[in-house]
């Protein structure tokens, strides 16, 4: 697993209070793992904080899974 | 109860009568405030009789470009915002066949879209901290309407509508978002009634007199604190039983 995904999961885990081995790839945010509109809100804010990327809102609409998350930040982060 | 010490408050129209009075009980509890408005000796000397704890942020509402300049202003000086105080309102009376579009435009835009993207702008870092306050202030006229107020009930009839949309948002974060609605205050906007027109006004008042700007600073104070903290989406009206709704 890449250093980003690691990452990336372990924010989700942090900030939605589940389960690690819950945190899949391809877990939806919604659908699996609980979070309401504003938890998703706040992981975009989350992921840009920790990788320094900006996310804008076109792209964070797009981003529903854990998988989605991992590959727009290894594609858009120096 | 009601310390307010060490909070962080951003008053708009602090140069104004109610907003001055709000943001001195305020800064009384403890908290330190951002005074913003548009006349910058106003709030100069304001802020030399409050002395400490101070810092003058002025803003022009009506330009969209200065409200987006406000809250990180407003951030860098004090370290952050916790309570957010939307008190600058504006009026141009009109009956609806003279009203121009631009008298419209000017009160939907200070008063409405200022407040609007304050709101926005404070909601990501109180998010963030699981905590804040944001007190906007309506009007009686906003829910009774007034004639010659058409623009000015559609903001704060606004206002209040926004205020519970956001207060649904962002109550899991810990933040609450109310409403307080003054009656008639006695202001400098009142002070030019004749004797005559008051009395006529405050015998539609059971208490029988105008409220001061101590009186809604007071209902401010009780938002802004953590005492308030399960009062979510609410309108505190402070009109001496004129309208009681």
């Amino acid at each position: 697993m890449s250093d980003v995904a690691e990452r990336v999961k372990k924010i989700v885990v942090e900030h939605l209070g589940v389960e690690e081995s819950k945190v899949t790839e391809n877990a939806s945010f919604i659908d699996d793992l609980g979070a309401d509109s504003l938890d998703t809100v706040e992981l975009v804010m989350a992921f840009e904080e920790e990788f320094g990327v900006e996310i804008p809102d076109d792209a964070a609409e797009k981003i529903l899974t854990v998988k989605d998350a991992i590959e727009f930040i290894e594609k858009n982060s120096k | 109860m009601f310390d307010l010490t060490e909070k962080t408050v951003l008053v708009t129209g602090a140069s104004g009568g109610i907003g001055a009075e709000i943001a001195k009980t305020l800064h009384a509890r403890g908290a330190v405030v951002g005074l913003s408005g548009t006349r910058k000796e106003a709030l100069d000397a304001l802020a030399v009789t409050l002395g400490d704890r101070v810092h003058v942020l002025p803003c022009n509402l009506g330009s969209a470009e200065d409200v987006e300049q406000l809250i990180p202003a407003a951030t860098e000086a004090m370290g952050g915002i916790d309570i957010l105080v939307n008190n600058a309102g504006l009026t141009r009376d009109g009956l609806i066949l003279r009203m121009k579009d631009e008298d419209w435009d000017q009160v939907i835009a200070v008063n409405l879209s200022a407040a609007f993207r304050l709101c926005r702008a404070v909601a990501k870092p109180m998010m963030k901290k699981r905590a804040g306050r944001i007190i906007n202030i309506t009007s009686i006229v906003g829910h009774t309407g007034n004639p010659g107020q058409a623009n000015y009930c559609a903001s704060k009839g606004g206002m209040t509508a926004m205020s519970k949309s956001l207060a649904q948002e962002l109550a899991s974060r810990g933040i609450t978002v109310n409403c307080v609605a003054p009656g008639f205050i006695e202001t400098a906007m009142t002070d030019k009634l004749s004797d005559d027109q008051k009395a006529k006004l405050n015998a539609g008042i059971p208490a029988g007199r105008m409220g001061t700007p101590e009186d809604i600073a007071a209902a401010v104070v009780f938002l802004a604190s953590d005492e308030s903290a399960y009062i979510t989406g609410q309108t505190l009206h402070v009109n001496g039983g004129m309208a009681m709704i």
